[in-house]
């Protein structure tokens, strides 16, 4: 198969500011923290049940939670210590989930079980990633298993590696390039060879000279034509790293409405992800850290740093020397899709690629004026949607309509608010409306 | 982390455009009409300017005061409207006509429906037929350019460029240099076309308008204008279309917001411009053929909604 030689047009999008300050600084490891708390819902998909019970001594990689279900991931300590509480949380969307809270021992002794898993048929390696707790670590927290259980209808011939990281502020996959960069071509040739994929796309935007730097140099290298990776160079517009538009922009494919990728022959692993899969597959240690970007406006040395999953967000700021400023607003992810919370004591999660932490003048918003028809909106997104009747029609509850305007399609991305002179509640609105959608059923 | 934080939906960050960013920008792109004119018609032209903007400035805020609205005066849009209300009027009028138009403009066409994106024909356009209407021989009588430096007893008035075409009124007819720089007679704001372009460019670099409006109305009033035997460059040039076509059918309010419900719009008034042109009583048609294709707005939307990302076309 060939690759393609320039990214495909793609529509829409917005010139968001990059203040990637941290993109220079090389991530610093969290020392263990004093306690460690794993909601049980730390992926799409079924909740996980506890394995373990207040006052069990845990060790570092330990599995403490699994589920029946296909769509799930299992949760492993990532500190040693015991179990003191399995209490209710409020994750950062609001809803409630049992956590498993640890106090940590000081030690992080390391399981004796772990093991590296053995490979021989291709669904060896959704098992493997399975166990790995890996989910999508681009901020969706996909279960990657799900993704590699590849169905003998939907065979898939390209692997794209995402690598766009088009969110301000965001860094962590940059520095997972330039930190880790045999890993990701590691992780990509083990699942293109038990995947038996024809074409690897590694898509970056192009403001990671460094990163593009280090992957070229690797993939340059390689002088078997079957085992070349295309590092595919693309504009640094947002959100060039949605699933859906990174697609269509390295391979010109559209997902239909209501399908996945592997339905145009895709498989969209982040970069993270598949560097993490080629660490598990050679020490069998599970996900139990992450590196998070941490900065705004209220953050006094904003770095990257590599947390145990669970460590409260209070712990990790402090390590980056506290708050500069009174923060009057808390993100968990980038500012144009993160969930703001209501405070700092929430836990790390799995997939959570970044806390920012917004001072009062970064924090503020205009009050919404009239819509003034302009178009920016419509100009904006990416799925050509029309956000500015989707906000009316979800507004006036009319179910009928906004499936007819397909407000279903919205990923939300926020490049319609973004680009809004009056300020529009836009991606509030069309998300009410995607509810109402959900509750009236389809017709 | 004693104070509450602010919990909201994304995304947490924004552009920075405004509407009253916007508005300023159309007003700087106004700006070498507007001198153009005080230039070419005198103080008396700067004094309609003056009047009517700040009749729609006063109407805007007594509206909303009298409907218990918010204040948006800061929004800028009614100076606009007063700008534009005052470049379609010919420097003979009474202010006082210009307080009526900008009081209609404002009070009857806009905050009547909703106020700024809810009215569906442009306020100042509007305001001008219904002044044509109620005002003719003062809404068509020109003045000849530069009359107020005039020392000698001739007559100060003249036909405009497309009158003479019409009727065959008396006046000569001023060359296509003179038309390009506005020495003409015609409506304040459009008969310098220069500076109409140049207000056109700023606007299109700027991202505030799409050239896809203008470019289309002027493509179709040209090829038009050629398939009818007449001059091309002359039709260009005379009346109010560079003035329609870059600040008028342009309007965000009552233009379609997708692409292609642009070209179906703008090909549409240049149409409607041309018939009137020819075949009308009227020497002019800018004005009715953009209202009318603001009422067909929202028809042109839903006909040229755009396709959905992976939808696939309904054959019907």
């Amino acid at each position: 198969m060939e690759f393609p030689v320039k990214p495909f047009l793609t529509h829409g999008g917005a010139d968001v500011p990059p203040r990637k300050s941290t993109e220079q600084i090389e991530s610093a490891i969290l020392p263990p923290p004093a306690q460690v708390v794993l909601p049980m819902q730390q992926h799409a998909g079924a909740p996980c049940a506890p394995l373990v019970k207040v006052g069990d001594e845990v060790l570092v990689g330990q599995k403490i939670a699994d589920s029946d279900a296909f769509i799930s991931a299992p949760i492993h300590a990532s500190i040693s210590g015991k179990v003191t509480a399995i209490k209710k949380v409020m994750l950062p969307g609001g809803q409630f989930s049992d956590a498993v809270v640890i106090d940590s021992d000081g030690e992080m002794k390391i399981s004796p079980d772990l093991k590296p898993p053995v490979l021989e048929t291709p669904s060896d390696l959704a098992k493997a990633a399975r166990e790995s707790g890996l989910v999508g670590l681009g901020g969706a927290g996909f279960p990657t298993h799900v993704k590699l259980s590849v169905q003998k209808d939907k065979p898939i011939d390209t692997l794209i590696v995402n690598a766009a990281e088009c969110e301000p502020y965001i860094t962590a996959d940059d520095r997972e390039i330039i930190e880790n960069t045999q890993s990701i071509f590691d992780g990509i040739s083990v699942v293109r060879r038990m995947l038996k994929i024809e074409r690897v796309i590694l898509a970056v935007e192009e403001n990671k000279p460094d990163g593009i730097r280090k992957l070229k140099a690797i993939a340059d290298g390689e002088t078997n034509a079957e085992s070349r990776i295309c590092i595919l160079t693309l504009p640094s517009r947002y959100p060039q790293g949605a699933e859906k538009v990174l697609i269509k922009a390295c391979t010109n494919r559209e997902i239909p409405i209501g399908k996945l990728p592997a339905d145009v022959g895709c498989l969209v692993m982040n970069v993270t992800s598949v560097a993490f899969l080629a660490n598990y597959l050679k020490t069998g240690m599970p996900l139990v850290k992450k590196r998070v970007t941490i900065d705004g406006s209220a953050i006094r040395n904003p770095q990257n740093v590599i947390v145990p999953v669970g460590t409260k967000i209070a712990d990790v700021v402090d390590f980056c020397g506290g708050y500069r400023a009174e923060p009057k607003k808390l993100l968990m992810g980038g500012p144009m899709m993160g969930l703001s919370l209501a405070d700092d004591s929430l836990p790390i999660l799995k997939q959570n690629n970044g806390i920012l932490a917004f001072d009062e003048q970064e924090a503020r918003m205009n009050k919404p004026t009239s819509c003034i028809r302009c178009g920016r909106c419509v100009n904006s997104c990416p799925m050509n949607l029309i956000p500015t009747q989707l906000e009316k029609y979800s507004n006036a509850k009319d179910i009928e309509k906004l499936q007819e305007y397909d407000v279903m399609d919205c990923m939300e991305c926020g490049s319609c608010a973004f680009n809004c002179p009056a300020g529009r509640p836009l991606v509030q609105a069309i998300r009410l409306g995607k509810g109402l959608v959900k509750a009236g059923g389809k017709k | 982390m004693a104070e509450k934080m602010i919990v909201s939906s994304s995304p947490h960050i924004k552009s920075g455009i405004t509407t009253r960013k916007i508005m300023l920008d159309v007003i700087i792109a106004l700006t070498p009409a507007a001198i153009a004119s005080v230039i070419i018609f005198g103080p008396k032209a700067l004094l309609l300017i003056v009047v009517s903007v700040a009749s729609c400035v006063a109407s805007e805020y007594v509206s909303r005061r009298v409907m218990k609205r918010e204040n948006t005066i800061g929004d800028l849009s009614a100076v606009v409207t007063g700008l534009l209300l005052a470049f379609n009027v010919p420097v003979g009028v009474s202010p006082f006509i210009v307080i009526f138009g900008g009081i209609t403009a404002i009070v009857v066409v806009k905050q009547m429906f909703g106020g700024i994106g809810q009215n569906f024909v442009n306020p100042a356009l509007t305001a001008r037929i219904i002044l044509m209407a109620s005002f003719p021989s003062e809404m068509s009588t020109w003045n000849k350019p530069f009359y107020y430096m005039q020392t000698t007893a001739d007559a100060m008035t003249t036909a405009s460029p497309l009158g003479i075409l019409k009727s065959g009124a008396s006046g000569t007819m001023p060359n296509l240099l003179s038309m390009f720089v506005g020495v003409r007679a015609g409506c304040l704001g459009e008969t310098c076309a220069v500076a109409l372009i140049l207000g056109g460019i700023y606007l299109v670099y700027r991202k505030i308008i799409s050239p896809v409006i203008p470019l289309c109305y002027i493509g179709t009033v040209a090829v038009l204008s050629l398939i009818a035997g007449r001059d091309v460059l002359f039709d260009l040039l005379a009346g109010g279309l560079l003035l329609g076509a870059i600040f008028m059918a342009t309007d965000y309010a009552t233009s379609p917001i997708n692409f292609k419900g642009k070209i179906v719009y703008a090909v549409g008034a240049g149409i409607i411009t041309m018939l009137i042109r020819i075949f009308g009583q009227l020497p002019e048609g800018v004005s009715f053929s953009i209202i009318l294709m603001n009422i067909l707005v929202p028809h042109i939307e839903r006909l040229t909604r755009p396709l959905a990302f992976g939808k696939e076309r309904v054959k019907k």
